[in-house]
């Protein structure tokens, strides 16, 4: 008999509506899921379809939503507390926009030690530079003096000196060229079984997510639409309509004019 | 080839270090055409600064160089920062990775395609306007009207994108240089946003230089790719042939890359030659 392990994380009945009377946009409807401990789920779907807004909710960015949000089987208050933020960490999708351009990295990856307390701080620095595949002359730079590739892995630096438990990862290697991409994404396959990390994704890229997650939802409009496995997932064996439409869109050949319309 | 729409000759970027001055371009040599032209490479390869270049728009600190840097019989070499605001937005669009640094966040996003379109091309408030509308349509926004009034901080990323995209296209450009357009977007917006790109191309008679990290959608929407790596171009394919690429870090950026009907525990991460930084160019045989 196969064991259930208990889940890390899990969202039940999320419902997030942005504004009010008649412009509210009731931007995630009745999602739930559940990631088992160590595990990694996916979450994919067209802009606007509200993956980034779940994601935020889990992350605590964003407290205003309805539903459970529960860690090891605790609901969490939306307003959490300083111990959740260095258990969950968050890496965005825009490497430009989430680093203080005034900050060098020295100084970027010393603050979260000093916000929770963490000794050892110069030698923790220098150790996750060498996690992320950074030299230590890196600690010097502005994000300006970095390329995309390098300001992604110092922010994915920045959420592992907290050695967090989850790591939500909203497009982490969408803006990276594929050889930087090969690397973070072995990088995060390594970390999440050396250090047991459970992961949530979001990413446009189907074979991204497939490279990572176990298990991957289809959103669309606020919905899950389907969950499914990995291995369903490359077998193409989507179940919904609008499953089976995403997973053929995936070539990158222009679309015809009929598949334009929305 | 037809006199080519853009040409560059030894075009080389350096930037000032305590260490003395690095070269970010080292000698990078093309043409363009009425196609679409792929560069692809690693980042750090020079592929944003070699397409900034080509609209001076390349940082204060960097030091440009070029043999030659020619726009439709334009010297932009010679040209004057006066022509070259004439030119930018106009004749030549840039579509960058991220609309952050493309759209004013203190005005509406219909007013802000509609000022670009009456800056470039003599048309009235009305027609300007109009014209937006349209382009937000073309750009497949849906509900164009409201979106009109929206201000950028009230758009989702992938809405920003083509808004961004919308406001570029809405001048007609003979040129348009996009960088990293879609990485930011899902597949099928995505695709929508090529066809607009590729609709410019084949029907109005645009060049396109398509930067991207991302071999695979090049390789299915562009004519022609260059491959830089280190500041310079080390191979240049025709699109249908990159598979049959020559030159070993193509052949490595290829095997990196995680495929759906093939999964394995670990990616093949390229290994840098020390060699490659000066070694040989593999060009097309019939390429200058
Ligand atoms: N802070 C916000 N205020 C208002 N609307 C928002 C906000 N964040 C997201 N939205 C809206 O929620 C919907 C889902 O957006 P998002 O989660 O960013 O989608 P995705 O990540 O799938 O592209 C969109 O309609 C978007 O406009
Ligand atoms: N302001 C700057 N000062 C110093 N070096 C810079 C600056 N901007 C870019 N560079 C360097 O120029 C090189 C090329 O950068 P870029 O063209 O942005 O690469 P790509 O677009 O291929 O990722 C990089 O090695 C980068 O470090
Ligand atoms: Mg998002
Ligand atoms: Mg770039």
């Amino acid at each position: 008999m196969k064991m259930v392990a208990p889940p890390a994380l899990e969202v039940a009945g999320l419902d997030i509506i942005f504004g009010h009377g008649a412009k509210a946009n009731h931007a995630v409807q009745d999602v739930s899921f559940r990631v088992e401990s160590g595990g990694a789920f996916g979450l994919i779907g067209e802009s606007g379809s509200g993956k980034s807004t779940v994601l935020r909710a889990v992350s605590g960015l964003n407290t205003h939503y309805h539903g459970d949000i529960l860690l090891h089987r605790q609901v969490l208050p939306p307003v959490r507390d300083k111990g959740f933020f260095r258990r969950t960490q968050m890496v965005f999708q825009d490497p430009y926009a989430s680093l203080h351009p005034r900050k060098m990295v020295n100084q970027v990856l010393l603050e979260p030690l000093i916000i929770h307390k963490l000794g050892r701080p110069q030698q923790r620095v220098d150790e996750v530079l060498d996690a992320v595949g950074l030299d230590p002359s890196f600690r010097f730079r502005y994000p300006h003096q970095l390329s995309g590739g390098q300001r992604q892995r110092v922010a994915i630096a920045r959420c592992l000196i907290l050695e967090p438990e989850i790591l939500l990862l909203d497009e982490p290697t969408s803006a990276l060229d594929v050889s930087v991409q090969a690397e973070i994404l072995n990088l995060l396959h390594r970390l999440r079984s050396e250090r047991r990390l459970t992961y949530v994704m979001v990413s446009h890229d189907l074979a991204v997510v497939a490279h990572l997650c176990e298990r991957i939802a289809i959103m669309n409009g606020g919905k899950f639409v389907e969950e499914l496995s990995v291995g369903d997932l490359r077998a193409g064996r989507a179940t919904q309509p609008y499953s089976q439409a995403l997973l053929a869109a995936t070539h990158y050949r222009p679309a015809s004019p009929e598949e334009v319309t929305v | 080839m037809a006199e080519p729409l853009l040409s560059v000759r030894d075009l080389r970027i350096a930037f000032p270090s305590p260490a003395g001055l690095v070269e970010a371009v080292r000698g990078v040599s093309f043409n363009v055409g009425r196609e679409k032209l792929g560069i692809v490479g690693e980042s750090g390869s020079g592929k944003s600064m070699t397409g900034r270049a080509l609209l001076k728009l390349t940082p204060k600190a960097a030091q440009v160089t070029a043999a030659r840097l020619d726009f439709a019989g334009i010297d932009l070499n010679a040209a004057s920062e006066r022509r070259m605001r004439g030119i930018r937005g106009g004749r030549i669009s840039m579509i960058m990775q991220d609309p952050k640094y493309s759209l004013n966040p203190l005005m509406r996003v219909g007013s802000q395609i509609a000022e670009a379109c009456r800056l470039h091309q003599r048309v009235g408030a009305r027609e300007a306007a109009a014209k937006s509308l349209a382009m937000l349509e073309a750009v497949h926004i849906r509900e164009p009207k409201r979106v009109f009034d929206l201000y950028p901080h009230e758009v989702s990323g992938g809405m920003g994108q083509r808004i961004m995209i919308a406001m570029m296209l809405v001048t007609g450009p003979d040129l348009i240089i996009a960088d990293e357009p879609t990485s930011a977007l899902d597949v099928t917006v995505r695709r929508q946003v090529l066809s607009i790109l590729d609709e410019l191309v084949t029907q109005q008679g645009a060049g396109l230089i398509f930067i991207s990290h991302d071999l695979n959608l090049v390789a299915e929407f562009c004519d022609r790719v260059l491959v830089m790596y280190a500041g310079r171009i080390v191979e240049e394919l025709h699109a249908r042939d990159l598979h049959a690429a020559r030159h070993p870090y193509t052949q490595a950026l290829l095997r990196s890359l995680p495929r759906l009907e093939a999964p394995v525990s670990q990616l093949a991460v390229p290994t840098r030659d020390p060699a490659w930084r000066d070694g040989p160019t593999y060009r097309l045989e019939a390429s200058s």
